[in-house]
């Protein structure tokens, strides 16, 4: 027996049913066309909310590890991290000349103070402390001028390199490089400007920061503070490892007895996504339960749609079975029918979702609806189309010839 | 097996129907009915055989066993020297696919496929490729005489030449038996006459033909009237028809 032949046939039969009640297949598609357009534009949009957070926390850089006194989302209370000890221009020191499979990092402060330049004032700037290996640690990019160098870093120049925001607020029409700003009372120099970062998790802007020396922060504003010592990993594979070196030459140098848990945090950018997760994964599975209901709806309605079809195909069930159809083959006519309806509905589903995520994109968040819901939704309509039409197809398979001839 | 025979169909081996003392039983509720008590019979190949009874005599049940659509309660039937009464339901399907060509009162044609595609249908079965399929159900179109209506749906033909389609469909997949129930009982008398025709052309070139009445005129066309009464067989004689023909043949 030739299984092709058969499954034309079968999707012969499904066409003719089909076009044959054109009224009763467009509503029964139209479940499943709801259902599908649904589930895939749900799915879109949390694609367009996980871009979004990504891109948010993308400054805090995925190859990039923070030794700092406090951890991240951690669960202690704030007077347990604020009384461990301070992590010091030393132990970066001694984790700078040990670590191995670090390719380079920088110590940072930092503290909020008041910027001008002549008479424009700009209140609560974030002024960060550190060395020339900032820019390579983090990746960033000049918009004009240059990164302050190691013997500026380690000389305590007063030069400074300021954000976007900076450069907009002080130097709108002309060349910040050269010019002289207060930060709090010290003046200092304008070397260059960091091209736009954004914000992180649309919460700080990264724009509104100045950039000086370490040394020169120590001097003038006090050097009893905890560092952030922050780390870029030789190789993002491997960035487990240097955790795994980094910690042990962190307890090495801060001299955390054998047994004792670490005085120290390292932090990384996973704890940003793990937080996220917990916080939107209950979301997302509800509504992607939500909107598969509307699925289900539409696939009952298909059963009950085939149920019917069955129903007034008895006597046709009948002759086919007289000819020499097996059960098998019935069951596939009425399940391929089933799929078929199912398939259309969910094509459509996805030519009408696709534009509308091109508006999401445009309008609302940016998104892209990404190839694998265009193959789930195409899975998930058959899956729908094979189990609304299964016990139909089945009830039509078992059916008695003699008995279903003789219906009328 | 052969001691369980009643005797009279004991060189069954060599019919190409033998029915050996068969029933079939009917419950319904609290009552059961035997719709045949015991039937035992033989049919050759080439035979045109008329089952005649009235309503309620078993003999549709026994076209239904014959045709191998439905299975008996008890006894055995063998067709082409194959045990059917032991078959389940896709062997079955197979069987009334390659070995038997149904022609029914009400034609039971697919109404929404044409002609040529209703005739072609059992070769899907049987897992034909396009082209051959479409080349054997012309052909039993034209030896029915519908060569200018194979792309006609039934409800653009009359009732005589959807009973032409009916035994074109029944004979393209050269069955061992074809099995008419009432073939003109939807039919006018004239029309009915054409078919019985054909039928008889049919056997003569050689098919085995089975058909179930409860008209005698329409029996007399063929050779052989077994007569079922009750669930049992009231008589198995010769038709006017099979006396002259075994004459011809003897003489």
């Amino acid at each position: 027996m030739n299984f092709w032949i058969e499954i034309k046939e079968n999707f012969a039969i499904a066409y003719k049913a089909i076009t044959a009640n054109k009224m009763r297949s467009f509503l029964a598609t139209l479940g499943i066309v709801i259902g599908v357009t649904s589930v895939t534009l749900m799915q879109t949009a949390i694609e367009g909310i996980n871009r979004a957070f990504e891109k948010s926390i993308s400054a805090v850089g995925a190859d990039v590890l923070y030794v700092q006194k406090f951890e991240w989302f951690g669960k202690e209370d704030f007077d347990f991290y604020r009384n461990r000890k301070d992590i010091t221009m030393a132990q970066y020191d001694y984790l700078s000349n040990n670590a191995q499979t670090a390719a380079v990092m920088c110590p940072t402060t930092g503290t909020g103070k008041t910027l001008k330049y002549k008479d424009l004032v700009l209140e609560n700037v974030f002024v960060v402390g550190t060395t020339y290996e900032y820019q390579e640690t983090f990746g960033l990019n000049m918009e004009e001028g240059r990164f302050f160098t190691a013997s500026e870093s380690e000389g305590a120049y007063p030069v400074c390199v300021i954000g976007m925001d900076i450069k907009k607020a002080f130097f709108e029409n002309q060349d910040p490089l050269g010019k002289t700003i207060k930060i709090g009372t010290y003046s200092f120099r304008v070397i260059g400007v960091i091209e736009k970062q954004g914000s992180l998790l649309g919460l700080f802007s990264l724009d509104n920061r100045v950039i000086i020396p370490i040394e020169r922060f120590f001097n003038l504003f006090g050097g009893k503070r905890s560092l952030s010592i922050n780390i870029k990993a030789a190789d993002i594979n491997n960035l487990d490892e240097t955790k795994e070196e980094v910690r042990s030459i962190m307890r090495k140098a801060r001299k955390v007895d054998y047994g004792e848990r670490d005085d120290f945090g390292i932090n990384q950018q996973e704890a940003f996504k793990t937080t996220y997760e917990s916080l939107t994964g209950l979301i997302k599975i509800i509504g992607t339960l939500i909107t598969s209901l509307s699925l289900i709806v539409g696939s009952v309605g298909i059963a009950n749609i085939m149920f019917v079809s069955v129903k007034e195909r008895t006597k046709e069930i009948g002759i086919r079975k007289a000819i020499g159809a097996k059960r098998s083959t019935i069951m596939y006519q009425f399940l391929i029918e089933s799929v078929a309806i199912c398939l259309l509905g969910g094509l459509i589903g996805i030519m009408i979702s696709f534009p509308i995520s091109l508006i999401i994109d445009a309008y609302v968040l940016p998104t892209a609806m990404p190839l694998w819901v265009i193959v789930l939704g195409i899975f998930v309509s058959l899956l729908f189309g094979v189990m609304a039409g299964f016990f139909p197809a089945f009830s039509a398979s078992k059916m008695d010839p003699v008995e279903s001839l003789r219906y009328e | 097996m052969m001691s369980n025979s009643n005797g009279s169909n004991s060189e069954s081996a060599t019919h190409l129907i033998t029915v050996r003392n068969v029933t079939k039983l009917y419950v319904m509720g609290s009552e059961e009915l035997y719709a045949l008590k015991g039937i035992s019979l033989g049919i050759e190949k080439n035979e045109y055989v008329a089952i005649m009874g009235p309503s309620g005599s078993g003999k549709s049940t026994l076209m239904n066993i014959l045709g191998c659509l439905d299975t008996p309660t008890s006894g055995d039937y063998f067709l082409n020297g194959k045990n059917v009464s032991e078959m389940d339901d896709d062997e079955l399907a197979e069987i009334r696919n390659r070995e038997i060509g149904f022609v029914f009162q009400t034609f039971n044609l697919l109404p929404r496929s044409n002609a040529l595609h209703n005739v072609e249908l059992p070769l899907v079965y049987s897992g034909m490729h396009k082209s051959d399929r479409l080349e054997r159900a012309e052909q039993a179109l034209i030896d029915v005489g519908l060569q200018d209506r194979m792309k006609h749906k039934p409800n653009e033909l009359s009732g005589g030449q959807r009973q032409r389609v009916a035994i074109a469909r029944a004979l393209v997949n050269n069955p061992s038996i074809i099995l008419a129930d009432e073939p003109t009982g939807n039919l006018d008398t004239r029309t009915g006459q054409e078919i019985m025709q054909l039928l008889e052309e049919l056997n003569l070139q050689g098919n085995t033909i089975i058909i179930v009445t409860h008209e005698e005129d329409i029996a007399q066309h063929a050779r052989r009237i077994v007569k079922i009464r009750d669930g049992d067989i009231e008589d198995d004689y010769l038709s006017k028809r099979g006396k002259e023909f075994q004459n011809a043949k003897t003489q």
